[in-house]
């Protein structure tokens, strides 16, 4: 294939992602938008309020980028994990299999397009947030960095779960046992500094504390970690996860007999 | 020129099952060719290597010349699958999964757009352009598959069970679409079990059974075989040389053993008058076993069973 139709066939993949999260946005996009805005009334408001100050920030404003974090984390592994299992569940992959498109394109479409789904996430998230607190954005770079490294590499684990799946019930247990476990442990509701040593040691071993730390940084200043070290070190895993999935999209793992 | 060869091809599953034990063929431009075999023959498998669905064990093929294994992508445009199960997203509309099967070539968006208008027409699904495909009848999802895979205008048109579950009906109208693309210039190459259809339909014909080609010919001289029944006669006596027979082929398989081709069309009684005649004594007589028509035997059982069940 030329480079242009590549190009063409890259963009079917995404536009092809993106119609169907939209078409059935009260299962995708209205869910978290209202978990958040329960999350920030319960948390933010009611229990915020007694809890007082955090990192320097009042407490909504502290777990406000952590949450954001959180929602793009979920929608782009929860978009590609479904989107890519029905596909095989369906053999439709089979449109994709026997066309010349390569292998990178398949798996570069699938994870573009849960990266719009959790960035949409994020700014619809971003945007009910103003209601209750006011948000500036102090390192605009780091800020996009993060966002899109993060949702590229959680993006890019859904489409590794997807491949393994082989049933419905697969698709939701990384998810549930993996990473709601490592969300809430991963500093979105409180800073990693106020835990003994012991503990705070552990947590620096979360991924997610780095991801949530990094956005914070870049949206109110203030980071338990090093960002710029955090941001290299999910570029490393974003390219470690996606070789991994490329060679087993390759070999045909769990789709080509 | 070759539209499709195929050396040496073996495949065996996961699970040990040897669904192909090493087959050639070759079909030619411009050919309508039938692959004709019994359930589980191996014709799905071959398939699903051509199309890329099956990794093979061993072998080579290729499309007009250009190998799947070095020159991938030009051969995969020249190829069009119509699988033997529905495989779109059920929940997509008719006119959305022609449009995105042409992105996947490649093919930008505005002609993807008029060639799905185009394929959809001709196959008679226009007016249900907008419908989800799940909402079809069966002989519609096979036709939007065949929409489907022709949309990237491939020069080979291949097609697993294509009539399968359509009705007597709808099977006529796609015969007539799929002679008119040929004779447009389109290979094409189908699979089947339905003796009728490859007979009316295809030129050439290769037969598969167990995982083997029993039998690649034109399907003039297939039928004519088929005419032809063959007899092992025991003689009484040694005898020298092979009588002359008018009408039938005989071959002197030792001394005491005659094998006798008879058409089905001629009386044994003939053949029985002529040994008299040149005082042959034949003292016992028994059908050779013919694994081509063994297996016949077993497809038009197969259909007889099917039609009555349809
Ligand atoms: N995915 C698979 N895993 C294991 N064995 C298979 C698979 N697909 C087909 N087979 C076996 O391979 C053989 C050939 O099957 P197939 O190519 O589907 O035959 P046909 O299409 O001629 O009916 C059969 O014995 C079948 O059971
Ligand atoms: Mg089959």
């Amino acid at each position: 294939m030329s480079p242009r139709e590549q190009w063409v066939a890259f963009l079917t993949i995404v536009t092809k992602e993106i119609r169907r999260f939209t078409r059935i946005w009260p299962q995708t996009l209205l869910p978290p938008a209202i978990t958040m805005s329960l999350y920030f009334v319960i948390f933010g408001n009611l229990i915020g309020s007694r809890v007082g100050e955090m990192g320097g920030f009042d407490y909504m404003q502290y777990i406000v980028p952590g949450l954001i974090m959180m929602s793009v984390i979920q929608n782009s592994y929860g978009n590609v994990v479904s989107s890519f299992f029905s596909t095989k569940f369906q053999h439709s992959i089979e449109e994709m299999l026997v066309s010349p498109m390569p292998s990178w394109i398949i798996l570069t479409g699938f994870v573009v397009g849960g990266m719009v789904r959790g960035m949409l996430v994020g700014v619809i998230v971003s945007l009910l947030s103003l209601f209750f607190t006011h948000l500036s954005m102090q390192h605009v770079f780091v800020t996009v960095v993060v966002v899109v490294l993060t949702a590229a590499l959680f993006a890019i684990g859904g489409f590794i779960n997807a491949i393994l799946a082989k049933k419905f019930d697969d698709i939701s247990i990384v998810p549930t046992f993996v990473l709601t476990p490592l969300t809430y442990l991963g500093g979105v509701f409180y800073s990693i500094d106020m835990l003994p040593e012991f503990w705070r040691t552990v947590s620096l071993a979360n991924p997610i504390v780095y991801m949530v730390n990094a956005f914070r940084y870049g949206v109110l200043g203030v980071s338990d970690v090093n960002v710029y070290a955090s941001l290299a070190t999910i570029a490393g895993f974003v390219a470690v996860f996606f070789v991994i999935a490329l060679w087993m999209l390759q070999r045909g793992t769990g789709i080509r007999h | 020129m070759s539209a499709l060869t195929i050396r040496n091809l073996t495949k065996t599953y996961a699970n040990g099952v040897q669904a192909l034990k090493g087959i050639d063929l070759e079909v030619q431009q411009g050919d309508f060719f039938a692959l004709l075999g019994p359930n589980g023959a191996g014709k799905s498998t071959t398939i699903g290597v051509i199309s890329s669905l099956v990794s093979k064990s061993e072998g080579e093929v290729s499309i007009f010349g250009h190998s799947l294994d070095a020159e991938r992508s030009i051969a995969k445009k020249k190829i069009g699958v119509v699988p033997q199960e529905f495989n779109f997203n059920q929940f997509e509309k008719v006119f959305d999964i022609v449009v995105t099967q042409a992105g996947f070539y490649g093919i930008p968006a505005p002609l993807a757009r008029e060639r799905a208008e185009k394929y959809l027409r001709q196959l008679g699904l226009w007016d249900k352009r907008d419908m989800q495909s799940r909402t079809l009848s069966g002989g519609m999802k096979r036709r939007l598959m065949i929409a489907r895979a022709l949309v990237h205008e491939p020069d080979l048109l291949i097609l697993d069970e294509p009539t399968a579950g359509v009705d007597i009906e709808l099977r006529r109208s796609m015969w007539d679409f799929l002679t008119r693309i040929n004779q447009e210039g389109k290979t094409i190459i189908l699979t089947t079990h339905y003796l009728e259809e490859a007979e009316s339909l295809c030129r050439n014909i290769a037969i598969i059974d167990h995982g083997t080609i029993v039998e690649n010919t034109s399907m003039r001289a297939l039928l004519e075989k088929l005419q032809v029944e063959t007899f092992i006669l025991d003689l009484a006596r040694p005898v020298e040389t092979v009588p002359a027979l008018d009408g039938f082929d005989v071959i002197l398989k030792d001394s005491q053993t005659l094998e006798v081709a008879v058409p089905k069309t001629q009386s044994l009684n003939t053949l029985f008058v002529a040994l008299a005649e040149q005082n042959f004594e034949v003292m016992s007589m028994r059908n050779k076993a013919n694994r081509l028509e063994e297996l016949f035997v077993r497809l038009v059982e197969k259909n007889l069973a099917g039609e009555a069940s349809a």
